[in-house]
């Protein structure tokens, strides 16, 4: 009978303040008319027949500016790193998995595998198999499902470990900013590349004659979306823009974002953080972006993308961020055999993508409630949110879309609007704008934040939800291990 | 620029608006009205039952009194000016109002009304900030240019220009004498004697904007209310940066302008300026345009005598061209395009999802290329490799050139191509709703085309030919469904020219026709509709006149010089080029057939000089040699030597009655418009204005005349039948008038446009 009171309450078109106004009231008559408190609609989302998929452990690098202390390393020293943490952390015995996958978005050349490169240098069994993924921020949220499923939409039910040719996998991502692969022009790559065919001597000094300076140019990777030749800073602004969010606004989330997450360092809430020594340097055992400020201060920068008017800056947008992380994703049972605790258990998940010019960013919006009834959920039964935070800017804009009926009419195809996620439940240890962004490495942080929260919380439910370049995005539900 | 359309209804939120802010106690605003904001008025244009703002006598006059009101208002301290339409700031004058003035006069007090409404706003002491978005063009440039700032959205449909010149006017409100202050005279020449559309980012470079502002995506408003929003919230921030002096009005030149404003500086520089403009202007136009002459007078009497002549030139100026017939006769083409752009046959029952091209050569590509990059499936059929690569080539080429100029980006091209299949075979021609030939002009090979079609396609698909000459009837005479065959005649270059004749026989359906008008608009074609018959309507028509270039030139005549007669006649093209662009071997073919069908009023030059002409390879521009040669990378064409044998062959003495240069002026066409009236007479021609809009947009009919039946109606029927008897008495039958045109040259008050 409660849960039948929630739901026509849920379906009430009110407002989200509103609903914020009468949450005291309901919680109250709730507990008047159910003795034990159970709100949520499903009990367990296991399903009969299916293998249920723990996260076992999950651990990041430290994450740092760019530019800071990891600038003298190379992409697979710090997934290297995480690794061994994850190996530490858990005593795993080093054949012990089957697979590891990791994502990355930004590649290094040399090292274009850097699963395998890190895995080997990490000390894994050269008998595990090992590749790498690709999918713009969320990299490692396709590592993670590639390694739970293989496939990128469906049920967790015919990948590597649900289709038992996996019991045990790491998952993870890095990314570093701190060095980028900046190339020769394509006329003078040409003109190189014929010099190695060219067979006279003055075959080849024609070749060398016919550089100019123009060829010396260099070409730096690409920051603008291929298809709309538009950075994401712009669009991001522009999506602000069209969602009327302010910069007012933007300011106060990015601040948020910044005081929540020196709150949880502080409190020593990020567990997942390993220390790592760096070869020639300190010991690095804390993310280096955490900046709380002043609105003020804030408030003096200037736009960044779109000048003179526009409203996203260098303080509410995520910085350039070096930084790897790893988790160890297995089947229930296998977990249990080896003694292990599970954290939590990984459930549906979807990958979404639509419009990459003006809905470059909103992947939150059309994958959360996709994901929320593929597992059968409501809004209000989750109880952690992790979103993650391109931009302040991207954030409102998601939850203005989320609570907007014209927008879920329109765009989402619904009767009514999602909801925005309440946001006492929402980032509530800091996320991308503060803690960092390394692309690659993102997924990984939101899904174990989301574990160790629900952990923490004592929540059932938690989303994870992330927009990526491309106008791609993912969501994943998450269910609380039993403690 | 656009006369009144009766569409489009009363968008709902001016409505609301007016009811919540307008302040007036007698009769509403419905075109104009504000809201302030702060200490910002915010002044809306919404023209009543329109797509776009005119500057009509109703806008200018509500304009007045808001501006009035703001002037007055002590709580306002700058204002915005902005249009509530999606696509239109504004889109210019309202021609009929211009129109329906009874002389120049007339006209020339409307345009010192207009120069003195925005003298009042240049001097305003509130700043105006003109927000842009949509057209932005003729009166609506000069509206925004005396504006103190202006601030234009990013969007593609946001376009500034000042196409006056195109309707044989200038710009009268101002325009003459500030954009050449604003952006120098060079870039103010070339805006105003082009006339040609500028994209907000170019005019953003040119200094005719201060600001751009990004369009935006759907928010919680569609991209379209939103984009218009945001852009006066961004201008409303700089109304109020410029009245707290945070935003300067006057950036600071950099060193290259500095540089020019200098050279500028001196008076043999700047007439050297107006001598070279004038000298180009005269080469293009021969001198048949009055519009671009004055308006590098109008420029000049400003610059050098001060704008107090300037803005009296401007305004008797532009009266006066107002009233010429060259500008009746471009405003009367504008008008015929804006009704060629509707289907008179409504809506298709099926839309055209999947169209099919059989043929790669010139045309078929060129059909592709029109119709990949509206979103509809194109399979592009040919029967050799080497006939689909270059086909295939031509398209992408096409498109690529567009990448180059920065129209669309590489990601859109290759989008674009993604909607192109290039085959050898009919498979998935099941899937077509409509067939478009472009094989070989021969009857026997287009009925085996049209059988194989037919064995494949669905009983919906319509069977389309593209075809200069032969009768549609007999195409579809094969055919087992003849309601759904049609002709679709193109011009070439396809994606240049913006004419397509469409042919319908008795048999053709008429949601078959309202099928391929509305295939041909998706392609941004002008169309006519004409009925079936040997050469349809424009064939017909050109027919006889290259058939008198041939015995012009069979008469000794060289061909620069019959190009010169014929250029010096308005004709964009001379004759003789005109002929080796079709082809000769094409023009001999076309001849022939026609003769055949019509007889000895299609006779005059010998036939046998375009067939020995054919016979010694000399197939014009195609073949590299023609009527003149051609060499790659050469602009300057010399006459074929060899041609001079094959004229010498079949010479013809001239009679020196009726051979002056005018003479064969009238001669050629005379025989062009008399054929155009028999077509209007036998039924082939809708309207008179379908007649006009072919001549012109198909075969280069001059602008200035309006078309043939515009021709007659300024020239008078009865001076043209005087003509053509006095050609009748030497040459015969092909120059007798027709009974229609007799009927028009009996009672001056018959007149083809109203």
């Amino acid at each position: 009978m409660a849960s039948m009171l929630l739901s026509t309450l849920r379906s009430c078109p009110v407002t989200h303040s509103y609903q914020c106004l009468i949450y005291p009231f309901l919680s109250i008559s709730v507990r008047l008319s159910v003795p034990s408190v159970q709100t949520k609609s499903k009990k367990s989302l296991a399903r009969p027949g299916m293998k249920n998929i723990v996260l076992v452990e999950g651990v990041r690098t430290p994450f740092l500016l760019s530019g800071t202390t990891y600038a003298d390393l190379m992409p697979h020293d710090l997934a290297r790193a995480a690794l061994q943490g994850l190996l530490n952390k858990t005593g795993l015995p080093k054949d012990a998995v089957d697979y590891i996958i990791y994502g990355t978005v930004i590649q290094e050349v040399k090292t274009s595998n850097v699963a395998r490169e890190a895995a080997l240098g990490a000390g894994f069994s050269d008998k595990i198999p090992a590749h790498t993924v690709t999918m713009a921020c969320i990299s490692s949220n396709q590592a993670m499902t590639s390694g739970m499923s293989g496939k990128t939409i469906s049920t967790p039910s015919v990948g590597l470990i649900a289709a038992g040719q996996c019991d045990a996998i790491v998952a993870g991502g890095v990314e570093f900013m701190s060095d980028v692969p900046i190339r020769h022009s394509r006329k003078m790559r040409k003109t190189m590349l014929s010099l190695n065919k060219a067979k006279t001597l003055g075959a080849k000094l024609g070749l060398i004659g016919s550089i100019r300076m123009a060829h010396l140019a260099p070409e730096l990777p690409a920051v603008a979306e291929f298809s709309t030749a538009e950075t994401m800073g712009h669009s991001a602004d522009r999506l602000a823009a069209a969602f009327g969010v302010t910069r007012l606004e933007q300011d106060e989330f990015a601040l948020r974002s910044h005081t929540l997450a020196k709150k949880a360092q502080d409190a020593g809430l990020l567990q997942d953080v390993i220390s790592f020594k760096v070869p020639g340097r300190d010991i690095v055992s804390k993310d280096n972006g955490i900046r709380p400020s002043s609105m003020e201060q804030m408030g003096k920068l200037k736009a960044a993308f779109i000048k003179p008017h526009g409203t996203v800056t260098a303080a509410n947008s995520s910085f350039l961020t070096d930084g790897a992380s790893a988790v160890l994703i297995m089947s229930e049972e296998k977990a249990l055999a080896m003694g292990y605790k599970p954290k939590a258990y990984l459930r549906d998940f979807v990958y979404v993508s639509q419009d990459p010019k003006d809905q470059l960013l909103l992947g939150p919006t059309y994958g959360t409630p996709k994901v929320l009834e593929r597992a059968g959920l409501t809004m209000n039964d989750i109880d952690v949110f992790e979103f993650h935070e391109a931009f302040a800017g991207q954030i409102m804009a998601n939850l203005k879309a989320m609570d907007s009926d014209w927008f879920g009419q329109t765009y989402l195809g619904r009767k009514s609007k999602v909801g925005a996620p309440p946001m006492e439940k929402f980032n509530l240890w800091g996320g991308s704008l503060s803690l960092g962004h390394p692309f690659g490495a993102t997924g990984c942080r939101l899904v174990t934040t989301v574990a160790h929260r629900l952990q923490k919380e004592g929540g059932q439910y938690g989303l994870v939800a992330a927009c990526a370049a491309g106008g791609q995005g993912h969501a994943m539900v998450i269910e609380a291990y039993p403690q | 620029m656009a006369g009144v359309r009766a569409l489009g209804v009363l968008s709902r939120v001016t409505l609301r608006r007016y009811a919540l802010y307008s302040g007036r106690n007698d009769l509403p605003r419905t075109h104009v009205n504000y809201e302030v904001k702060g200490d910002v008025a915010v002044v809306r244009m919404n023209a009543p039952n329109s797509k776009v703002n005119t500057l009509s006598i109703q806008m200018q006059n509500e304009m007045t009194e808001v501006m009035n009101e703001l002037w007055a208002n002590n709580a306002v301290r700058s204002a915005v000016l902005i249009s509530s339409k999606p696509g239109c700031f504004i889109a210019g004058a309202d021609i009929n109002m211009i129109q329906s003035c009874k002389d120049a006069e007339e006209v020339t007090k409307l345009s010192q009304e207009g120069q003195k409404m925005f003298e009042q706003i240049e001097k305003s002491p509130k700043p105006v900030v003109a927000a842009i978005n949509g057209s932005c063009l003729g009166g609506g440039l000069e509206f925004a240019i005396a504006c103190q700032y202006r601030i234009a959205t990013k969007s593609k449909k946001t376009v500034l220009g000042t196409p006056e010149v195109m309707l044989g006017l200038l710009p009268g409100a101002g325009g003459t004498q500030r954009l050449p202050k604003m952006i120098g005279l060079p870039g103010a020449f070339d805006m105003m004697l082009t006339g040609r559309n500028i994209r907000a980012d170019k005019a953003k470079k040119m200094g005719l904007v201060d600001q751009l502002v990004d369009p935006l995506g759907p928010g919680l408003k569609s991209p379209e209310e939103r984009t218009i929003d945001y852009l006066e919230e961004v201008a409303i921030e700089y109304a109020k940066g410029i009245v707290d002096k945070k935003i300067k009005l006057h950036k600071e030149k950099g060193m290259m302008q500095k540089i020019q404003d200098y050279v500028m500086s001196f008076e043999f520089v700047r007439n050297q300026i107006y001598k070279t403009v004038h000298g180009k202007v005269m080469k293009q136009s021969k001198g048949l345009y009055p519009a671009p002459l004055k308006i590098i007078e109008c420029v000049k009497t400003g610059v050098e005598q001060g704008p107090t002549a300037g803005y009296l030139a401007e305004s008797q100026n532009f009266g006066q061209l107002a009233k010429t017939s060259e500008s009746g006769a471009l405003i009367g083409l504008y008008h015929g395009q804006v009704a060629c752009k509707k289907n008179r046959f409504g809506t298709p029952e099926k839309e055209v999802k999947t169209l099919a091209i059989l043929g790669a050569g010139l045309m078929g590509a060129g059909i592709a290329q029109v119709t990949v990059d509206k979103g509809v499936h194109t399979i592009l059929k040919d029967t050799t490799v080497d006939g689909l690569a270059r086909g295939e080539q031509q398209v992408y080429k096409g498109l690529n050139d567009k990448t180059k100029k920065r129209n669309i980006t590489s990601f859109q091209r290759d989008s674009i191509l993604s909607n192109l299949t290039g085959q050898l075979d009919y498979s998935g021609l099941e899937k077509a709703d409509m067939v478009i030939e472009a094989v070989f002009e021969d009857i026997k090979i287009k009925h085996a085309v049209l059988k194989e079609v037919e064995a494949v396609v669905s009983p919906h698909c319509i069977f389309a030919s593209n075809t200069s000459a032969l009768p549609i009837k007999d195409i579809a005479a094969a055919s087992k469904r003849p309601d759904k065959v049609i002709g679709m005649h193109y011009f070439s270059p396809v994606d240049k020219m913006q004419l397509l004749e469409i042919i319908t026989t008795d048999q053709t359906s008429k949601d078959t026709t309202a099928s391929a008008v509305a295939v041909g608009l998706k392609q941004g074609k002008v169309i006519i509709v004409v009925g079936d018959g040997p050469g349809f309507y424009t064939t017909r028509c050109l027919a006889p006149m290259l058939a008198e270039a041939v015995r012009v030139l069979q008469e000794g005549v060289d061909p620069k010089k019959l190009d010169a007669l014929t250029t010096g006649f308005g004709f964009p093209v001379g004759a003789a080029t005109l002929a080796d662009e079709v082809g000769i071997d094409v023009a001999a073919h076309v001849a022939e057939d026609l003769g055949k069908a019509f007889g000895s009023r299609f006779g005059g030059g010998n036939v046998e000089v375009l067939k020995t002409m054919v016979d010694q390879g000399f197939k014009g521009r195609k073949s590299g040699k023609g009527c003149y040669v051609y060499q790659p990378g050469l602009k300057v064409k010399e006459v074929n030597p060899e041609i001079g044998d094959i004229l010498e062959k079949y010479k013809m003495t001239p009679n020196p009655a009726v051979s002056s240069d005018s003479d064969v002026q009238y001669r050629l066409i005379s025989r062009f418009v008399n054929e155009a009236v028999l077509c209007l007479q036998e039924g082939i021609l809708n309207n008179p204005l379908e007649g006009d809009i072919g001549a012109v947009f198909g075969l280069g009919f001059p602008p200035c005349l309006g078309g043939p039946f515009r021709f007659v109606d300024t020239f008078g029927a009865d001076k043209l039948v005087e003509k053509m008897r006095q050609f009748e008495a030497v040459y015969g039958n092909q120059f007798t008038p027709c009974q229609l045109l007799l009927d028009h040259a009996k009672d001056s008050s018959k007149k083809f446009h109203k």
